[in-house]
């Protein structure tokens, strides 16, 4: 598989900018997804007669509905200040993967369409039509980026990669070209209510493990409960904290908080799933269908409350979408944000004292924090702006005596992606994966080297999962990678306030 | 009335045209097209005000490039002051009369050149000179640095080498406000100068020089933070409620 011909970059004690290596990155291609699940999504399975026209049609309609995607098609000057920002160039050279050229692959065909500049002069404006080769690159390259936004943060225009690489794959998916892991995810969320197509019996059975575990572990009898009808709150997770290491040891952390608290608390099986792969694919119905499941799931079962999990990207939906998605949330408790994320309420309660922590517990980490780039980047938590970095800082700190971050420039809004975001997850990338990994490997391995930093904290499954397997490739122990509320779990002491 | 002054009085007032109406065109555009999700890039202002000096900050101070890259900052501070200098000591040719506090600015008009000249060199030194800036730069993007650092060469030179007729120059200017025209001084340098600008009235609203508006425009940096508090429909995205159970 791709994963033995990917060589794993040596980690320098600083990040170079690599020199320009064309086609460094040209052959990882994730694998097309088949015509009978595309059908699933609502789209044709497989290229359709005159695609290329087509693509220039859906093109248009994308114009229309987003400012962002038009704007950003127009004003790109290609200063270059973006050029050394996107963490695969970093790790690769690859220019393609620098945002402007990677914009520029889909802006090529607007100006080709829809600018006077690209109609009477294509090769002075880089105007190029609709063609069997620009679609691979499509492919391939709107497909190494992670939509985590970084490069936006540094545009002087502000300029949004994410927007470009969200409608280049809605345009694919509509002309018979789409992703096979992103597209397969959405199929089962749409279907079964969670990403890794875990039927509600899968659930309960394995919550009934947790229980157990817990149990055997702490002597309390702290519960995972499933589909209560009349609960408070409904919490929403990634499926991944179902049964992944490490995601489950944060599940298994928010329950022991639910429980110390005295919350009334329920998770749902009908939205069993926090994250929206809808969004990856730039589909507004997609991310519509699988957000309004939240909202049946929250009127179903009467709850007055919807918390959230750790999950990046679901954690963008839910803050900055989910409202306009599946909202108005009036028949839901006004006195609290809707939804709200599990740190914003675990955080409340550490700061009111309903939690006993006792950090020693975790003596044995020396803990840093990765930020996920759609939480840094793409939401809040709090009150404040930047609640989102400092309110998992204050956790981490209530629940560990040792904790150091990492270089300020790879941390909170400079954050980099983990390599593995916005449908990236998967084995065919892994050369994509380990080269988007690069930036984060250097900035972790120099707090290890300065403080022998032993414990990475993220709240994004997606981090997890890819850093578990990342990890060891950069020669790192993949239990360095934990939850948040793993740290959590493990200081809260139950018997206290019993 | 000479053929020449016929022929740039004719050609400022389709530049003019194709100025505003490109602008307006493309303005509107980015106007009526809606915003359905809210994409600030966080941590955002929680409120309008924040936003709008959020982006007042990109217009004035290029905030974010600041951040992201001292040597474009530096260059490109450069480049933006020299030309709103330039373009303030051209206010001479449309003023009457022409007030006394804004003559001072005459004195510094070839050190706003240079500034100019200099701004212009060094951004195009990276486009040269940086294996990244020189891979995303199109054929375009190296036109228009030329076309900027001609105007700034030949508006120098008549100040330093071959002066032109300026009360001829102001003439000929006022007289196409007026749709009086007036006799064009027949210079060469002054031809050339007025030449170039007005090919860059003519591409500006069909070029990367729509950053110039196009920043006010930017989701990323005027939308405010409240998406929770807020639901942010547009036409198009309301449609899905109705469709929609329970």
């Amino acid at each position: 598989m791709a994963q033995s011909q990917t060589t794993i970059p040596v980690l320098e004690e600083h990040l170079p900018i690599p020199a320009v290596a064309e086609g460094a990155l040209s052959e990882p291609r994730s694998f097309v997804a088949k015509p009978e699940l595309q059908a699933k999504l609502g789209f044709p399975g497989e290229l359709v007669p005159d695609w290329e026209k087509k693509a220039v049609d859906k093109l248009e309609e994308l114009l229309g509905k987003y400012r962002g995607l038009r704007v950003y098609l127009d004003i790109c000057v290609k200063c270059g200040a973006c050029t050394d920002k996107c963490q695969f160039f970093l790790g690769s050279g690859d220019p393609k993967n620098m945002p402007a050229a990677r914009a520029d692959l889909l802006r090529s065909l607007y100006r080709k369409h829809f600018t006077p500049g690209g109609r009477l002069a294509p090769d002075l404006v880089g105007a190029k039509p609709m063609t069997e080769a620009m679609l691979e690159e499509w492919y391939t390259y709107y497909h190494q980026c992670s939509q985590c936004r970084r490069c936006s943060l540094a545009c002087p225009y502000g300029i949004d990669t994410a927007e470009i690489s969200m409608a280049a794959r809605e345009i694919m998916d509509c002309i018979g070209r789409g992703q096979k892991y992103t597209n397969e995810i959405i199929a089962k969320a749409l279907e079964i209510g969670n990403n890794l197509g875990m039927k509600p019996p899968v659930i309960r059975n394995t919550l009934e493990g947790v229980e157990e575990d817990v149990e055997d572990d702490t002597g309390v009898a702290v519960k995972y409960p499933l589909d209560v009808e009349g609960a408070d709150i409904m919490l929403v997770v990634p499926s991944a904290d179902f049964f992944a290491e490490p995601h489950i040891e944060g599940l298994i952390g928010y329950g022991k908080v639910f429980h110390q608290a005295g919350l009334s608390w329920t998770l749902s099986s009908y939205a069993s799933e926090a994250g929206n792969f809808g969004m990856f694919i730039g589909s507004y119905e997609n991310m519509h269908a699988i957000s309004n499941r939240i909202r049946k799931a929250a009127l179903d079962l009467g709850v007055k409350r919807i918390v959230f999990g750790e999950c990046g990207h679901a954690w963008r939906v839910a803050y900055s979408f989910l409202n306009t998605l599946a909202g108005p949330w009036d028949f839901l408790d006004p006195r609290y944000p809707v939804p709200q994320h599990i740190c914003e309420l675990t955080l409340d309660l550490i700061e009111r004292g309903a939690l006993s922590l006792d950090r020693s517990a975790n003596d044995e980490r020396v803990v840093t924090m990765h930020d996920s780039c759609n939480i840094a980047r793409a939401s809040r938590m709090g009150t404040r702006p930047g609640g989102q970095f400092d309110i998992p800082r204050a956790i981490i700190r209530a629940s560990c005596n040792k904790f150091y971050d990492m270089h300020p420039d790879t941390i909170r809004e400079k954050t980099f992606c983990c390599g593995g975001g916005g449908g990236l997850l998967t084995d065919e990338l892994i050369p994509v994966r380990v080269a988007g990994a690069k930036p984060r490997m250097q900035a972790m391995k120099q707090v290890m080297d300065r403080h022998g930093v032993n414990t990475m904290v993220a709240i994004c499954a997606i981090c997890k999962s890819q850093f578990t397997k990342i990890l060891p490739m950069y020669g790192f122990d993949s239990d360095m990678i934990v939850s948040l509320h793993q740290l959590v779990g493990n200081a809260i002491q139950l018997g206290a306030k019993e | 009335m000479s053929t020449l002054t016929v022929l740039y009085a004719i050609l400022f007032y389709v530049a003019a045209l194709i100025l505003a109406g490109g602008l307006a065109w493309r303005v509107w555009s980015w106007f009526k097209t809606p915003a359905p999700l809210k994409v600030f890039l966080s941590p955002a202002p929680l409120e309008s005000t924040g936003a709008a000096c959020r982006v007042m900050r990109e217009v004035v101070l290029f905030e974010s490039l600041f951040k992201s890259s001292k040597w474009i900052w530096i260059l490109a501070a450069l480049f933006h002051a020299s030309l709103a200098f330039e373009l303030l000591v051209h206010l001479r040719y449309i003023m009457v009369p022409y007030p006394a506090p804004f003559a001072l600015v005459q004195a510094f008009a070839e050190i706003g050149a240079l500034g100019l000249l200099a701004g212009i060199a060094g951004l195009w030194a990276r486009r040269l000179l940086i294996d990244r800036v020189r891979y995303i730069s199109g054929l375009s993007d190296h036109l228009m640095l030329a076309l900027l650092a001609c105007i700034a060469t030949t508006g120098l030179t008549m100040r330093l080498v071959a002066p032109t007729d300026i009360v001829g120059v102001k003439a000929f200017v006022l007289g196409l406000f007026l749709f009086d025209w007036q006799p064009l001084p027949g210079d060469f340098f002054l031809l050339a100068h007025l030449f170039l600008v007005a090919c860059l009235m003519i591409v500006l609203p069909f070029s990367k020089l729509l950053h110039a508006p196009g920043v006010f425009f930017s989701p990323s940096r005027n939308q405010w933070d409240d998406a929770r508090e807020h639901r942010h429909l547009a036409a198009w995205n309301a449609a899905f409620d109705a469709a929609r159970k329970p």
